[in-house]
């Protein structure tokens, strides 16, 4: 995709980075035109190449994320020159009953609170049954390496991202996910793309409110996960210290009993 | 020949405390033929027992109970895995 600049009103709010601090996803329903998914549906049905070569083959897929509020959203995570790191067509088969392993993409991540994001776009409806991707919220700020949590098979709290046409989940790079069976009769398509940071992360999303008491709520209570039990203010604590980062205000604080402002931190 | 099999259930807890409530679970059963569907990754929103002791109360044996976690100096924040996980078996017969 392009470089440049989208205009403000594109990039993502306060309250959707916030919602990305705190879960460790965002999906924008319906954000791509029922035209393009349309056309992004019948390539992905008729196309014959690797996974890998679905971003470079195609002749629509580049168009999608060049739309200005995919473009802006990207902006939001990673900046007006990101990186492409790489990208797949991720197929699952019509009545392909057993589930993917819960993993985090690539290997542990040493990068202190930088990111890439990974944009999952939902061509065709994807109910439930379909297997749309599960994702565990929360879990995207803790050190694992890859399957290395593959033990696992539920989790409270565990969520589908179940998606209409058009929809994009963008995923922190560290969270908890994996493919799920597809009990339908049809074969299920979502296209992924991982983009690496060309600067640093702070304050790329429209920041007007970051510090409101409304989203200070938000982001204290939120980001209490039931499934993280005795560690749920750590995590919490995290994920304020992800927000600093995220806002570029290395003073703000929606942490545990402002454990930040109280140590120092 | 031993007519028996083991299931593996692997229970994680908010806390150490044994009667605390389950956050994550897992089961596998070594009764079911090689190619047949084991727990599935996201097939399930309710624990099969809110607790370990709930576990033990209908004939689960706990053959791990969890080291505690050490916090390393600097690293305090830091998270990973699921810390108290619990593995229990029982033995069932097979036809």
């Amino acid at each position: 995709m392009s470089s440049g600049a989208v205009e403000k009103r594109h990039l993502l709010t306060a309250k959707q980075m916030a919602d990305f601090a705190v879960n460790g996803y965002l999906v924008l329903n319906e954000a791509v035109p029922q035209e393009y998914n349309e056309r992004a549906e019948k390539e992905m049905r008729e196309f014959a190449g690797g996974g890998g070569r679905y971003w470079f083959d195609s002749g629509v897929i580049r168009d999608i994320f060049e739309l200005p509020q995919v473009k802006g959203a990207l902006q939001s995570f990673v900046g007006t020159n990101p990186v492409y790191d790489h990208s797949f067509l991720h197929v699952v088969k019509a009545q392909h009953h057993k589930g993917q392993f819960y993993h985090a993409d690539s290997i542990i991540d040493t990068r202190p609170m930088g990111f890439d994001v990974q944009a999952f776009y939902f061509a065709h409806d994807t109910p439930d049954e379909m297997g749309p991707t599960l994702v565990l919220p929360g879990s995207h700020l803790r050190k694992v390496s890859n399957g290395s949590i593959a033990r696992y098979k539920n989790i409270a709290g565990q969520r589908r991202l179940v998606s209409k046409s058009g929809s994009i989940a963008f995923l922190h790079h560290g969270i908890w996910h994996c493919a799920q069976p597809n009990f339908t009769d049809v074969t299920r398509y979502v296209f992924k793309l991982r983009m690496r940071p060309g600067q640093e992360q702070r304050a790329l999303f429209n920041t007007e409110g970051y510090n409101e008491k409304e989203i200070r709520d938000y982001i204290y209570k939120a980001g209490h996960h039931s499934w993280c039990g005795d560690e749920s203010r750590v995590n919490q604590v995290q994920i304020a210290k992800f927000w600093r980062y995220l806002t570029g205000d290395n003073r703000v604080d929606v942490s545990f009993e402002g454990a930040l402002t109280r140590m120092g931190l | 020949m031993n007519r028996t099999r083991q299931q593996i259930l692997i229970l994680h807890l908010a806390q150490p405390d044994l009667e605390t409530r389950t956050v994550a679970w897992a089961l596998y059963d070594g009764s079911k033929p090689k190619g047949a569907l084991q727990m599935q990754t996201g097939d399930s929103s309710e624990p099969p027992y809110e607790s370990v002791l709930d576990a033990m109360r209908d004939g689960w044996n706990v053959i791990q109970l969890p080291t505690m976690p050490v916090f390393l100096s600097g690293h305090e924040f830091e998270q990973g895995h699921l810390p108290y996980e619990y593995v229990l078996e029982r033995k069932v017969t097979v036809e």
